[in-house]
């Protein structure tokens, strides 16, 4: 594999496993906000904001995939002529959002589903239930600044 | 910034006067009841007058779901937005003096929904009827029909496959005698064959065993009609039920006309049952009765105005004791109450806390403008908040200081993205280089975080360091209000002491430039004292943390515990680099969308899917990202700000009022 396969490579895993992360996550908490619709229609906009939550590490992973891909020069332009070994710095970089991503919004998608009880019970408590899956989120802002930082400084 | 300091009013008056001052108060609104129990009083038992109104409340309720579903109000979407109703107390005085009448309308109209639902039934089942009755429907005698003179009819169905030969074998197996007998087949289906048969008297008791025992039934309810004659008549049936239907949606249509007057007879139910909860509660004697509770004391002059000065009573106002807890109720000017809604969702302040919402409001809209970091995103998000704002005046009163909230932070927005130069993303230059060839690059007032995005992260510490120490800073106020001065000192003064050496200490190092690209020299004295503030601080924390306990090892057991608290100020502070991440992920999307768009190139199938790709791809980031801004936010807020200093353990204020629905009443 040439440079530019690793670095394609790196920037597809981003999107690709935040993206399953997020859709993982987004979907469980979708079957309980569903549920919770079902028995109190008027909680809709509260347990929508809940299920959303997991939902960020998908953009996280399109972010560091977008910015790899302007820097290996596949967005407009043409290709940049790049060695194995940036290729392979790239494709480091991107690991931390692509695998971080993927673990912490499916877990995040768990605890939006337990916050999701608290609405359907206590629907005054949405501050507290909005936190817990936020807390979850810090892991994946922290592999993001790891992976963003990596990528932006990989001289190309 | 601030608790409304609570009072504890009693009131003693005459029985004579209970209902008049009950009344008043519950339109004052201002009082939380809290009744001190006293044994030798009793208290009436409001609770068959409880549910008599709660049952009148019931009524008129289900009445106006039932002529919402018959005849819907003409409702905008921004219908919740709206709030109550004003009417002339002339108005409702009216409604309320014919509310007899009016619970009569409202039974009227669930009797008549009873009526409709039972028609419909009706009509369903009629339905099946001539739906089990089209097999049958070449029959020309009734289904029950008993023969004649000698001869005897038997109908009834057997398997789908049987046809005529099989029944005559089964009769000719059964008894070689049964030759006079003339079966039919009246139709066939997937379920079952219809067969008729017709023989002498004397032998049909034989014809029906010998079918019976190969699979014959006869119809459950067999009806004494000719089976075509008895459909029509049904048709005919369900025709009128169905004219009486539509005459009762019509009477329904009528009925609507007085939705008006139900609504405002369930509010004054509604009204009634609360004031009979409270009454339940009184301790009474022979001729008077007594009321305690919590009263805002700003309030308090009020009360000895409408009340104290026009009955004959005793109004007692008395300062809250130390082991009473009173409700908090927080009143902040029009900025700060804006974020009441923010605070409240973590916990009202406590009996120890201050009202955090005047310092919570500044750092929430420069963290929010900061992640979502969009001039137009902002412009947006104000301007939808600020038309809301004037068009809904009578909007709920936690909606409206949301909406506040969020055009203030919208304005905070357009300033971030003004300095980052974000407006939809890169927009400007993407229209110009694409569609006029001629590109034009906004420029950022202050720096575009893509090129120096350690800069961005820089400040966001910063930020951070700065709103926990402003928490830590609270909490010293805290103590030092209350006169523990050594509790400021060892709790705040100390790590104030040690963070600060720390901070003076990392500045001048190579690993901080190389984040920053800020180089720090001090001279070496100033290094010297970063070092010693540092270790001071560090010692303190160490001897001092745990002197609650007088264990000697148990202390310092406590103090090495809080010291090692400052791995979690390390991720605290890391927490705030969530500034950068949401920030850059706003702009970043907002590109991808902008890029997106304009890949058809410059044609005007181009402009067109442009146009596409702008309204629904800006949408839906500006909507994550004003989400993920807000959950953010707060998290900061919350966790971070508040573990500081705030435990947000306070009961809210539950004043005696008026709870209506549907209408406020204009005072005269």
């Amino acid at each position: 594999m040439n440079g530019l396969t690793w670095a394609l490579l790196g920037a597809m895993l981003a999107v690709i496993l935040a993206g399953c992360g997020s859709a993982l996550g987004v979907g469980l908490a979708g079957q309980a906000a569903a549920g919770v619709v079902t028995e109190d229609p008027s909680k809709f906009v509260k347990v929508l904001v809940l299920q959303l939550l997991p939902g960020t590490q998908g953009i996280y992973g399109l972010l560091i995939g977008f910015i790899a891909l302007s820097k290996i020069g596949l967005l407009g332009g043409g290709a940049a002529d790049i060695s194995k070994g940036t290729g392979m710095m790239i494709f480091a970089a991107c690991l931390p959002i692509a695998i971080v991503g993927l673990i912490s919004a499916y877990h995040q998608g768990k605890t939006s589903v337990a916050s999701i009880g608290i609405i359907a019970k206590k629907p005054d408590q949405f501050g507290k239930a909005m936190l817990f899956p936020a807390m979850v989120e810090t892991y994946a802002i922290l592999a993001l600044l790891i992976s963003f930082m990596a990528v932006s400084a990989i001289p190309v | 910034m601030a608790k409304l300091q609570m009072q504890r009013v009693s009131i003693c008056a005459l029985k004579r006067d209970r209902k008049a001052i009950l009344e008043k108060l519950q339109s004052l609104g201002t009082l939380e009841v809290n009744v001190i129990e006293d044994e030798s009083l009793t208290k009436m038992d409001t609770s068959p007058a409880k549910q008599r109104f709660d049952r009148k409340v019931h009524q008129t309720q289900t009445a106006l779901e039932i002529l919402n579903t018959y005849v819907p109000e003409k409702k905008s979407m921004f219908a919740s937005l709206e709030g109550r109703r004003d009417v002339e107390s002339h108005d409702f005085s009216q409604a309320v003096f014919s509310r007899k009448k009016v619970v009569d309308t409202a039974k009227r109209v669930a009797a008549v929904d009873k009526e409709i639902a039972e028609k419909k039934a009706t009509i369903l089942k009629m339905e099946a009827q001539i739906d089990s009755m089209q097999p049958w429907l070449s029959l020309e005698v009734p289904l029950d029909f008993k023969g004649t003179e000698k001869t005897g009819m038997l109908v009834g169905t057997m398997d789908p496959e049987t046809t005529l030969e099989n029944i005559y074998t089964y009769l000719k197996e059964f008894d070689d005698s049964l030759e006079a007998v003339e079966v039919d087949i009246i139709s066939k289906d997937r379920n079952a064959t219809y067969v008729s048969a017709i023989a002498l008297k004397e032998i049909l008791g034989k014809v029906e065993e010998a079918l019976r025992l190969n699979g014959f039934t006869k119809p459950a309810n067999p009806v004494n009609m000719v089976p075509k004659d008895y459909v029509e008549q049904l048709k005919v049936d369900i025709q009128s039920c169905e004219a009486e239907i539509a005459d009762s949606k019509k009477e329904m249509e009528t009925l609507a006309a007085t939705r008006r007057e139900i609504e405002m007879v369930a509010d004054y139910y509604r009204m009634r049952k609360d004031k009979y909860e409270v009454l339940g509660l009184l301790p009474q004697s022979e001729r008077t009765f007594f009321l305690s509770g919590y009263m805002p004391a700003e309030e308090v002059p009020k009360i000895e105005k409408e009340i104290a000065s026009k009955y004959q009573c005793v109004v007692d106002i008395e300062e809250i004791k130390e082991e009473e807890e009173p409700p908090v109720v927080l009143k902040n000017g029009a900025f700060a109450s804006s974020i009441e809604g923010v605070v409240e969702s973590y916990g009202l302040p406590g009996k120890n806390d201050i009202d955090p919402s005047k310092i919570t409001m500044v750092f929430f809209i420069i963290f929010f403008g900061l992640m979502l970091s969009d001039a137009a995103y902002g412009a947006i998000v104000s301007i939808v908040c600020f038309i809301l704002l004037k068009k809904f005046p009578k909007i709920s009163e936690g909606m409206r200081k949301s909406l506040r909230l969020f055009m203030f932070c919208g304005l905070s927005t357009l300033v971030w993205g003004l300095l980052f130069g974000g407006v939809f993303g890169d927009l400007v230059q993407i229209v110009t280089k694409t569609f006029f060839d001629h590109e034009i690059i906004l420029k950022p007032i202050w720096f575009a975080p893509l090129d120096k995005p350690m800069l961005l992260l820089t400040l966001s510490l910063l930020f951070g360091v700065i709103h926990m120490f402003v928490g830590l800073g609270i909490k010293a106020y805290v103590c030092i209000k209350d006169k523990r001065y050594l509790d400021a000192f060892c709790d705040v003064g100390l790590w104030y002491l040690m963070l600060t050496g720390l901070i003076l200490m990392l500045l001048p190092t190579d690993i901080f430039a190389s984040i920053s690209q800020m180089t720090f020299s001090f001279p070496p004295v100033v290094n010297t004292i970063a070092k010693v503030m540092a270790a001071a601080g560090a010692i303190g924390i160490f001897l001092m943390s745990g002197r609650s306990s007088k264990n000697p090892v148990l202390r310092l057991g406590l103090g090495a515990y809080d010291l090692y608290n400052i791995t979690g100020w390390l991720s605290d502070i890391l927490s705030y680099s969530r500034l950068l991440a949401l920030g850059l992920a706003t702009g970043v999307v907002a590109s991808v969308i902008n890029q997106m768009g304009s890949m058809a190139g410059k044609s005007v199938a181009g402009v067109i899917i442009f146009i596409f790709a702008f309204v629904f791809g800006h949408l839906l980031n500006m909507a994550i990202n004003l989400l993920g801004a807000y959950v953010h936010t707060s998290r900061l807020q919350y966790v971070e700000f508040f573990g500081k200093f705030y435990d947000g353990d306070g009961r809210p204020f539950n004043p005696f009022k008026t709870n209506n629905e549907y209408v406020d009443i204009k005072e005269d």
